[in-house]
């Protein structure tokens, strides 16, 4: 019962991290450009939530629309300022023009907030369910559901909606969808909205359930490589079943192995993924 | 000729100053600095010729700075071996890890390179962390007090400076003849395109493995000399995510894939780093790091060829100038 105990909370996590990831791969699926930052993104939505808690009130739905807002005009403001200039420059200022802001904003909230550990006051979500003999915290429970739906959401809006469709074109061929009337610089910055946004909404639910601190985002950064790689890069669906795969094998080995040892089979998962199917689970080759 | 002449006295008198500077500044705070600047010039050299030269951009050489800096410790503390002798066996097991990370990874390219290596460089960071055998969270320490010289334990700066300072220069030399042979050629032809390259019959893996296996040796060597120089190793200051990013950033400051550019880098951002810490006091408040990130996303924004870059494009103009005058 413990064990089946362990894979129901892996799933609800990974439900989350299959959030932000679907933020990530939608970047690189978009204009083949990794952001360093991600994790950044996920950490900051989790500061906006318990802004928004300490001195507007409110409750989760309040934060975590809050978190995704706020996330959403970063990133559509980041493209703006930097992103659209490096991408026509080379790799390695694309690179460490992300990795700057990596660091810009994690030290900075580090500077801002301290570095201890925080958590959001008790929400109306705290409490347990008894699930014939599973205990799982509300709080987990809800927030996996809500990353999941959300998840699923964005692929549905990626594949049946007009956005969606001028945003695949974008990716398939820049100048052949400015042909067709998109302005490509328009629908990559709502690419960063959207993906920075999932990160931030990802990041409040995540702060619903687990404490955190500034550097956090490292972590989650990571996580969200691992995901996408498995997943495949460019593929919200491939994240959605990696984020799930990713959660399960971290609780499971968390629970034989030992807490430290988690990340260790997660980044040597990792490896062999970009050692034998670089593409991942479904991605093009 | 004339410009042969020029830059040939250019480079005498950067290595008379070099040399000549503990001398000058013998207060202990600036030999620190300059031991920090020597160091952080030989890591972002090292790791120019795979980042810079081939284009291959690794944000996880602080696995091979890592190795290099646990060996010495290592061996000292389980053998008592001379720290001396760790240098080369750090250095081995480097181009082994190289071989190892690169045959895989160097068919990815671009982003995915540069993720693996962050990927492999946290995992080794991490498993050491847990290794009992290398001190766990820990770490290792050196010896406390010198058996003799082959300890490599002094207690001023300035034995250290001058072995650093050799290092560099034979890593500049080194790379100095990468850069004008065929191998050097072929690393710029494949960071400018790698499929065209391949088409006119550059051995382009063998040769990525090659400047990743060179890089590492000296990346390598740069740890090693770290860990014999501070006494001390632990996971994070070894295979830490922010030591490879030192690198780079050095690396890309001054100009990535110039022979001088990692030098120009250190000698720019350690100073600045020392101010940082002197006046923000200490990195536990972040503003260091803060710092870090800001002129990187700058370079990165405004002038991504480096220091160099911007002075080529505007020496032209300053020469006008004074021709006119």
């Amino acid at each position: 019962m413990i064990f089946l105990q362990v894979i129901v909370g892996g799933l609800l996590l990974g439900a989350i991290y299959a959030l932000f990831s679907s933020g990530l791969t939608l970047i690189w699926g978009m204009m083949n450009f990794i952001n360093f930052a991600h994790g950044e993104f996920v950490m900051l939505g989790m500061y906006v939530a318990l802004l928004v808690v300490l001195y507007l009130g409110g409750g989760p739905v309040g934060f975590s629309a809050a978190a995704a807002l706020a996330l959403f005009v970063l990133g559509v403001a980041i493209y703006v300022a930097l992103i659209r200039h490096v991408v026509r420059g080379p790799m390695l200022s694309q690179i460490l023009s992300t990795f700057g802001l990596a660091l810009l904003l994690r030290y900075s909230a580090f500077f801002i907030f301290s570095a201890n550990f925080v958590s959001l006051p008790q929400t109306s979500l705290s409490g347990t369910l008894d699930l014939g003999g599973i205990f799982l915290p509300l709080a987990q429970l809800v927030a996996g559901a809500v990353a999941i739906t959300l998840t699923i959401g964005l692929h549905l809006l990626l594949t049946h909606t007009i956005v969606g469709s001028r945003l695949l074109a974008v990716a398939e061929d820049r100048s052949a969808a400015m042909l067709m009337g998109i302005r490509p610089d328009r629908m990559q910055a709502l690419a960063w909205g959207l993906s920075a946004g999932a990160a931030g909404i990802a990041g409040a639910l995540l702060a619903i359930a687990y404490p955190w601190s500034p550097t956090v985002g490292e972590t989650f950064g990571l996580i969200a490589f691992v995901t996408v790689a498995l997943g495949g890069f460019g593929s919200v669906l491939g994240s959605l079943y990696a984020g799930l795969i990713i959660g399960l094998i971290e609780a499971t080995s968390a629970f034989w192995l030992g807490a430290i040892y988690k990340d260790i089979v997660v980044y040597g998962l990792f490896v062999a993924v970009l050692w034998f199917r670089p593409q991942g689970l479904m991605g093009k080759a | 000729m004339k410009y042969l002449l020029s830059a040939r006295v250019g480079v005498c008198l950067l290595a008379a100053l070099l040399l000549l500077f503990p001398l000058v500044f013998s207060d202990p705070f600036y030999q620190d600095i300059a031991v920090a600047f020597t160091l952080a010039a030989i890591s972002a050299s090292a790791w120019n010729i795979v980042g810079g030269y081939a284009g291959q951009v690794s944000v996880g050489h602080s696995m091979f700075f890592g190795l290099g800096a646990y060996a010495p410790l290592l061996f000292y503390t389980l053998f008592g071996w001379p720290p001396l002798v760790g240098i080369p066996i750090g250095i081995l097991l480097s181009i082994a890890l190289a071989g190892l990370i690169g045959l895989p990874t160097l068919r990815l390219s671009g982003h995915y390179f540069s993720m693996a290596t962050i990927a492999v460089a946290e995992l080794i960071r991490i498993f050491f962390g847990t290794w009992a055998l290398v001190g766990g969270a820990i770490g290792l320490q050196g010896p406390a007090v010198a058996r003799g010289w082959w300890d490599l334990t002094f207690r001023s700066d300035l034995p250290y400076y001058y072995i650093f300072l050799a290092v560099l220069g034979l890593l500049l030399f080194v790379t100095y003849e990468v850069q004008r042979r065929r191998f050097g050629y072929y690393l710029r032809a494949i960071k400018a395109s790698e499929r065209a390259a391949r088409s006119l019959g550059v051995p382009v893996r063998l040769t990525k493995l090659k400047a990743l296996a060179l890089s590492a040796t000296f990346t390598s060597a740069a740890g090693s000399l770290y860990a014999i120089k501070t006494g001390f190793i632990d996971p994070d200051s070894g295979f830490g995510i922010l030591v490879s990013v030192q690198m780079l950033i050095v690396a890309a400051l001054g100009g990535a894939g110039t022979l001088f550019g990692p030098l120009v880098g250190a000698l720019i951002l350690v100073p600045l780093q020392t101010a940082a810490n002197t006046w923000f006091g200490g990195s536990g408040s972040g503003l260091t790091f803060i710092l870090y990130g800001g002129i990187i996303v700058l370079i990165a924004r405004f002038e991504p060829g480096g220091l160099f870059d911007f002075w080529r494009r505007l020496s032209p103009l300053i020469r006008r100038r004074v021709h006119a005058a």
